[in-house]
């Protein structure tokens, strides 16, 4: 009972880590697929509009587990929200919170912030920063670099491979100078 | 059919997302403010795991569960990972999310992010028109 109160709560960083950690090899057992996730946006570019960009032109149906993959994210995480969430604030550090509340962002009741993630937002300039500029940023950079999160900070890096290190830092340089230098601005205009 | 299965870790994978909090706007913002040692943690663990899962898997010559020999393709260095890397770690600290993460919005109710997921995949097809222009 206490177990089950426990799950139903926010998990521990190490208990969320060990188990993010344990899809690679989850993946590889089951069929040698390699943790990673970008790939499925290239997968939907193939099937959908592959234009005639040679990019685009290759066997995307050998890769159709990628799509299955991350159609059960969507789903898992639609069960986790429904099922287990409490409906506490978000904990959220003293110091980010002050720079939040200069941002006038006060609602900390869900994972993502009420006030930029909505679809009021959709025609204003915030929507088109956070949902347009961002997404585009995102399916762009993790393209470019050859995967994401997973397939290089995680997938990559669990295998030692260099290039994926040298992946991860700039992930995390772009992520620094965005929440640091970025944002204050945007928020300054936005406000 | 064979891609049931990967719909079952991909669902155990969105549940974990959700209940270790990485898929949120405000962990990502204590990440990349250094208020906050959460996300540092879990990354960093999933690493450790993979990092032993992996080794444990060359050492013993352990073959897949329907007995193929399991073999990972090494990462080739291109200039994209660097600037590749650093448009994405922009786009990151905007939405609060890597490409898992934004199904994982979606599913967790904050449906907007259908619209992000849409630009995502833009983002993707432009990289493929421009792919032969882009230094490498």
């Amino acid at each position: 009972m206490i177990l089950l109160q426990a799950m139903l709560q926010p998990w521990h960083w190490a208990i969320g880590g060990f188990l993010i950690g344990l899809t690679v090899p989850l993946l590889l057992l089951l069929g040698n697929k390699p943790f990673g996730i970008s790939s499925s946006l290239r997968h939907i570019c193939a099937a959908c509009f592959p234009a005639d960009i040679s990019f685009f032109k290759y066997d995307w149906k050998a890769q159709k587990w990628n799509l299955f993959f991350a159609g059960g994210i969507l789903i898992g995480a639609f069960i986790a929200a429904h099922w287990t969430q409490g409906n506490g604030e978000m904990e959220i550090a003293a110091a980010t919170k002050e720079r939040l509340q200069n941002y006038q962002i006060h609602n900390y009741q869900g994972l993502l912030p009420q006030e930029l993630f909505n679809w009021n937002n959709l025609f204003t300039l915030k929507g088109l920063i956070f949902f347009v500029v961002g997404g585009f940023l995102v399916g762009f950079g993790t393209r470019y670099a050859g995967g994401c999160t997973s397939g290089h900070s995680i997938m990559g890096l669990s295998n030692l491979q260099w290039p994926s290190l040298v992946a991860t830092i700039c992930f995390m340089v772009g992520g620094f100078i965005s929440a640091n230098v970025i944002l204050p601005w945007v928020f300054s205009i936005l406000n | 059919m064979k891609n049931i299965k990967y719909l079952l870790v991909g669902i155990y994978f969105g549940i974990v997302l959700v209940k270790s909090q990485v898929i949120s706007w405000f962990r990502i913002q204590e990440m990349f403010q250094l208020t906050s040692f959460h996300m540092y943690g879990v990354i960093g663990t999933a690493v450790i795991t993979g990092m032993i899962s992996v080794q444990l898997i060359r050492r013993f010559g352990i073959k897949t569960f329907a007995g193929e020999p399991i073999s990972i393709a090494p990462k080739q260095f291109d200039k994209g990972q660097i600037f590749g890397g650093i448009i994405f770690g922009l786009g990151w600290a905007i939405t609060g999310a890597c490409p898992g993460p934004l199904f994982a919005q979606i599913g967790s109710g904050f449906t907007v992010v259908v619209i992000t997921l849409l630009s995502a995949i833009a983002g993707t097809w432009v990289y493929g028109l421009l792919e032969k222009k882009l230094p490498h």
